[in-house]
């Protein structure tokens, strides 16, 4: 296929270029932060010292490049040994075989002392905070929403008042959510309800809204009641929208996991990666981060695997 | 004897069977009853009329069609007699009963067939018989009794997506002549069908309403269309949105697609789109349609 049929506008690709095109979009970044970490002329601004030679430096010391020759200029001219050492990029980026080998030594560390957890127990522990977080969120999100969309007078009663919540963030609420709950979960567990609640219910009000409304008028003239034309037309309709919507709110959520875990006694993946940051182990603060990321895409992809499943009634091209 | 003697003669043979169908038809009781309707919408710019007074009867297993140009109030209409929307005066008895809510005993046919995306077209045609609280089996079997007669048996599983137009569009009339209402109403059913899905869907619905006993409200743009359906044409007319005039069909049944070339079909055809378009009737002919003669007179002899 020649090149300029790839730019059509609103012409979809076929399903075998679509999968490549994924697999570039994350072949791109990460070519870009492996040439970055191993090509040493392309950045590498400092220099880790071997050899400290006649020089102040200590081994193992990372120095600016510039410093580097400064001071290597000045003892050569006193006729001492200079300072040798490789080009290497600033401890906060740490290359990719780095990561990916603090992600399994990670996994692997026993907890320093006893009362520590694993990571795995911690990665487990941030799961269990947002599911319960936004469970509880959808039980009471998703009827609210449903209702505020099909009925004007529940969405004008409701509506500007979650609007006006909605603007207030919700990492705000964690020092009056530990006064009223405690340091455990069970403040980090509102910061999530209170982060997803308010834009879930406005969320899936629009979504029941935009609803085709023919649809809802040929139930009414085959004899469907108010109460029918909401849980046989409404609901199971607008079904393929809303898990839609569930996903991208999902993903909303987990912005909020990291703010609700810091509070309070710290705990989950997010007290693993702060204490990394402390100890100035940034390799693990990136497997920290990627394993958030990797265990938020693969839910995202298994929930939409399931989608397609159950929605097989959906028109799809 | 010239040309035009004999084909004269024609008309009035077969008008005579055509007009004892249409006083027959006039005996029937009466199912539908519209008095005095009116419908008025508010707007920024002031007072819109989308229909003015209003008046007709219907009778029992009758086919009308109503026509006229685009915002001539059709939609309006039939949205208010299936319950859809509210007038703002006039009355609506059907049975003699009054209509103030959609209800099942209306079906109603929308163009874009409005198939219910999340069921199989088995159960978009139960969906009408379980809402009126009919037994699930009973449902079942009712339902693969219509596809039968729509001729859709061997898809019953399948989902609305994986059907034709014609094909979704049989399921809709199945379906909403599955509750048996008394009454079926259809807003430009056929409108987004290609011309010949539509001539073989036409031919269908006439044998689906000669043999149950139905009667119907056909709403269509489509001039051929409404001559080859209907019993009478209400016209409905553009300036105040009045009924213009109710036209007779002088088109003898049961009806074949060759009939779209007889004289009878051609002059009303003739006579309806001078209706419809005043400004370009022509002066040569005059043609009326009276208890289904057709009549003509030529301008010259005034």
């Amino acid at each position: 296929m020649r090149i300029q049929n790839y730019f059509l506008i609103g012409v979809p690709i076929s399903e075998k270029a679509n999968f490549w095109l994924a697999v570039i979009a994350f072949m791109l970044p990460l070519t870009l932060w492996s040439a970055l970490s191993y090509i040493p002329f392309l950045w590498h601004p400092q220099v880790l010292i071997e050899n400290s030679g006649d020089t102040y430096f200590r081994e193992n010391d990372r120095v600016d490049k510039e410093n580097f020759q400064e001071e290597n200029r000045q003892v050569a001219l006193d006729g001492r040994r200079k300072a040798s050492g490789i080009r290497v990029n600033p401890i906060y980026l740490p290359a990719p075989h780095q990561v990916l080998k603090a992600m399994y030594v990670s996994f692997k560390t026993p907890p320093r002392r006893k009362g520590e957890k694993w990571l795995y127990q911690n990665v487990w522990d941030s799961i269990e905070v947002i599911s319960l977080g936004f469970l509880l969120s959808s039980l009471v999100g998703i009827p609210l929403g449903i209702l505020c969309g099909s009925f004007p007078v529940l969405s004008r009663l409701n509506e500007p008042f979650v609007d006006f919540v909605r603007y207030m963030p919700a990492p705000a609420f964690g020092p009056l959510a530990v006064a009223i709950l405690g340091i455990n979960d069970a403040p980090k567990i509102a910061i999530i309800f209170i982060g997803t609640f308010f834009q879930q219910v406005l969320v899936i009000a629009n979504t029941t809204r935009q609803f085709d409304h023919t649809l809802i008028e040929t139930a009414q003239t085959l004899g469907a009641n108010r109460f029918a034309l909401l849980t046989n037309v409404i609901v199971p309709g607008a079904l393929p929208d809303l898990y839609r919507d569930m996903r991208i709110l999902l993903g909303w959520a987990w912005t909020y996991l990291i703010v609700a875990e810091i509070i309070g006694a710290k705990s989950g993946i997010s007290l693993f990666i702060t204490q990394q940051a402390k100890y100035r182990n940034y390799d693990k603060v990136f497997a920290g981060i990627i394993i958030i990321g990797l265990i938020g895409f693969l839910t995202d992809q298994i929930l939409g695997l399931i989608g397609r499943h159950i929605f097989i009634w959906e028109e799809r091209e | 004897m010239t040309l035009d003697h004999i084909e004269s003669r024609q008309y009035k043979l077969q008008s005579e069977t055509v007009r004892k169908r249409l006083e027959d038809i006039k005996k029937r009781p009466i199912l539908l009853k519209v008095d005095s309707l009116k419908k008025k919408f508010q707007d920024r710019e002031g007072e819109i009329v989308a229909l003015g007074n209003i008046s007709f009867s219907v009778h029992q297993r009758e086919f009308i069609c109503v026509i006229g140009p685009s915002g001539c109030g059709k939609s309006t209409l039939i949205r208010i007699i299936a319950g859809l929307e509210k007038q703002t005066s006039g009355s609506i008895l059907l049975d003699s009963k009054p209509i103030d809510s959609p209800s099942s005993d209306r079906g109603m046919v929308f163009q874009n067939y409005t198939l219910f995306p999340w069921l199989t077209i088995k159960k978009n045609i139960m969906f009408g018989l379980i809402m009126s609280k009919t037994d699930r089996q009973e449902a079942n079997t009712k339902a693969m009794d219509w596809l039968e007669l729509v001729g859709l048996s061997e898809f019953s599983d399948l989902y609305p997506h994986q059907l034709s137009g014609g094909m979704k569009q049989r399921v809709a009339i199945a379906r909403a002549l599955a509750t048996r209402p008394r009454i079926l109403l259809m807003d430009e059913p056929f409108g987004a069908l290609d011309a010949q899905t539509r001539a073989q869907m036409q031919s269908y619905l006439l044998q689906i309403w000669e043999s149950l006993d139905i009667t119907i409200i056909f709403i269509t743009h489509d001039l051929e269309e409404a001559i080859y359906l209907a019993d009478r044409i209400f016209v409905l007319g553009s300036s105040s949105n009045q009924l213009q005039e109710i036209v007779e069909i002088p088109v003898s049944r049961p009806r074949k697609p060759d009939q779209f070339l007889s004289s009878e079909f051609l002059s009303t055809k003739k006579h309806l789109e001078d209706l419809i378009n005043p400004e370009k009737r022509s002066t040569a002919k005059k043609i009326s349609i009276k208890n289904g003669i057709v009549e003509k007179s030529s301008s010259l002899e005034g």
